[in-house]
């Protein structure tokens, strides 16, 4: 795409995403849309972002972690940290009050890129110790550095310990979740069509081939580490300044990294529109079995459960597999451009 | 240093009972290279299988050694069965797939066991039967309860149990045949698949035993309760060098004394983590663990 046609692009999805977010917030005409239904939506773009994120280093890299609730903690604690204790004087610097749309939109840019920065800085930390180790190591590595953060937040006072972060102010929105969300996926497919996606994939199919063909492998899975992580902290981030929808350590516990890697895992591992689309089905699906998880709880978890050994036993590359989903899979498009991979 | 002392039998007796998971836990990765990550809800399956036929048998009302032991012999065979079947159904199908599928099968499995548990024994704790009264013995200031004395001494009997049977029978030497090199062990005619079968039955009772001694030295057991101790316990496998017997028994009692040791310390709210940064700091500085031995990398 040439450079004008980014810019194009871009105003294009902004003032799409501006135009949605009204009609989610205050309705098309008499028509407004059930508050359920749009925190069910904001949900979804919060877990594109951590799907998608996810898949770079599972996906993509080949390798296998268990904590990207860690760094959503991370990320989000550190977004609301900022916004609680300092929004209202950042706001301030603007000219303008929290309460304010305008004062609302500079903390939360603000307050995204410091939980972002944070959990990078914990991706990196996780990263660059654990990449010496593989496979089965490797994830219960991730899994170890992401209780130890959980611990950690439950014994910090000033973010609400094991009662949850409640002080957060809501000024998240549909737009912002949703631009984030956009942001991840062109990164994510950006990454991937690289040098670095090329390395990444190089890793995937043969580390020690890799390594041999003059590929710096550590340096590589630390970087999808530190972009992945980054993610998931605006997940984070967004998450928890959600309307009633504080941050808990219960919450963010191994149990919702596996939610995510099973959001990969049906969608495909290594397909970003394969993690869009086990995003969306795995945020709706349990929104429906609400009514029966409230009679029997737990069942929700059991169908969650039983749905990753089925698929694992008879499709383990997913629905979408490794190819990315095209117009052309309904008989529309060009053809002869771009083949599924 | 009566408190010391006091420690130390807390921790040991904690610390058994990581071990008699991580034994499980270090068998089948020592047979599959598999993290059996369902091992933590086996011995939780254990517990609850224990208290079904102890509330049959009405012990709570006549406690009694003898019948104590049958139970625990009887969950530990039901838990077998168990072992064999997650291994048939979930396991052997994706034995041929990559690495990454079988964990995430055996997270799956995990998944299933904890919630399938909170839907059919409901989420609400249960009140474990006592089937042996409690009796606290006082050696030189130190107290020790009859239920802890019997987890320690149990662990240690099932370690030597299990060293022999890997070691000095024929289906233990076939275990360590197909550890090593499990299609060579094929081609020699060892039965993998029961190998492996057995592998399973042989962890899961071990786990199950567990989940009875804890059951009755806190009686307390509710679905969820594999979750963390199996993770911990993975953590004491891993600590020790993992598909080494003795390892595991070391590797769980550290770990076992070290909680205690930090929940004695203004720093007990710390206590779940321990376990996850001493895991992190061996992988760091010994991958193999203390007792195990690393192996090259063939290309």
């Amino acid at each position: 795409m040439r450079p004008r046609g980014k810019l194009v692009a871009t105003l294009l999805t902004t003032a799409v995403l501006i135009g949605l977010n009204r009609a989610v917030e205050y309705g098309v005409g008499d028509f407004q849309i059930n508050p359920y239904y749009a925190r069910i939506i904001n949900l979804v773009g919060i877990n594109v972002i951590l799907a998608v994120s996810l898949n770079l280093i599972n996906g993509f890299a080949g390798q296998f972690s268990i904590g990207h609730a860690g760094f959503m903690a991370v990320g989000g604690y550190a977004a609301t940290y900022l916004t609680v204790y300092h929004g209202a004087q950042i706001a301030a610097l603007a000219g303008t009050t929290l309460t304010s749309a305008v004062g609302a939109s500079v903390v939360m840019v603000f307050s995204l890129l410091v939980g972002a920065c944070a959990a990078a800085l914990a991706g990196l930390a996780v990263g660059i110790p654990s990449l010496r180790l593989k496979g089965d190591y490797l994830a219960i590595v991730t899994l170890g550095f992401s209780e130890i953060i959980r611990v950690v937040i439950l014994n910090i006072p000033a973010v609400g310990g094991a009662t949850g972060f409640t002080d957060a102010i809501p000024i998240t929105n549909f737009f912002w979740i949703f631009a984030m969300a956009v942001l991840s996926i062109v990164v994510v497919r950006n990454i991937t069509t690289s040098t670095f996606g090329r390395a990444l994939s190089a890793i995937r199919g043969d580390e020690i081939a890799a390594e041999a063909m003059g590929v710096r492998t550590t340096r590589y899975k630390v970087l999808a580490f530190v972009v992945s992580a980054a993610f998931a902290g605006i997940a984070g981030g967004l998450s928890g300044q959600l309307f009633a929808n504080p941050l808990n350590p219960q919450n963010l516990n191994f149990v919702k990294s596996i939610e995510v890697i099973v959001m990969i895992v049906l969608g495909g591992i290594g397909s970003t529109t394969g993690a869009v689309f086990g995003a969306t089905a795995l945020t709706i699906l349990p929104e429906a079995l609400r009514p029966i998880d409230r009679q029997f709880p737990g069942l929700r978890m059991v169908i969650y459960s039983l749905v990753l050994i089925l698929l694992m036993i008879f499709r383990p590359q997913g629905v979408f597999g490794r190819r990315e989903f095209s117009l052309r899979w309904l008989g529309l498009g060009r053809r002869g451009k771009s083949g599924p991979r | 240093m009566q408190t010391f002392l006091q420690q130390i039998i807390n921790g040991l007796s904690l610390g058994a009972i990581y071990a008699l998971i991580a034994l499980g836990y270090t068998m089948v990765y020592g047979v599959l290279r598999l993290i059996n990550f369902a091992h933590g809800d086996v011995y939780m399956l254990g517990a609850f299988a224990g208290y079904f036929l102890a509330n049959a048998l009405q012990l709570d009302a006549n406690p009694s050694v003898l019948w104590a032991i049958l139970v625990t012999l009887g969950s530990m065979a039901i838990c077998a069965g168990i072992g064999i079947l997650i291994e048939r159904l979930a396991y052997r199908p994706v034995r041929h797939h990559s690495r990454l599928s079988a964990l995430i099968t055996a997270i799956g499995v995990s998944l299933f066991l904890e919630y399938g548990g909170q839907v059919v024994f409901g989420a609400t704790p249960r009140f474990f039967p006592q089937m042996i009264r409690s009796q606290t013995y006082i050696l030189g200031g130190v107290q020790i309860t009859n239920q802890n004395l019997l987890i320690i001494l149990m662990a240690v009997a099932v370690m030597f149990g299990l060293h022999f049977i890997v070691h000095r029978t024929k289906v233990g030497k076939a275990m360590r045949a197909t550890s090593y090199n499990l299609s060579a062990a094929k081609l020699m005619g060892i039965n993998t698949d029961r190998v492996i079968a057995f592998t399973f039955a042989l962890g899961s009772a071990l786990a199950a035993a567990g989940g009875v001694m804890v059951a009755l030295a806190i009686p307390r057991i509710e679905p969820l309760m594999g979750m963390m101790t199996g993770l911990k316990a993975f953590v004491a496998a891993v600590l020790g060098g993992i598909g080494n017997i003795p390892g595991a028994m070391l590797g769980g009692m550290l770990i076992g004394l070290m909680e205690t040791g930090i929940s004695a310390t203004a720093y007990s709210t710390y206590r779940d983590a321990v376990a996850f940064g001493v895991l992190i700091l061996i992988l760091l500085f010994r991958p193999a663990g203390l007792l195990g031995s690393s192996r090259t990398e063939k290309v």
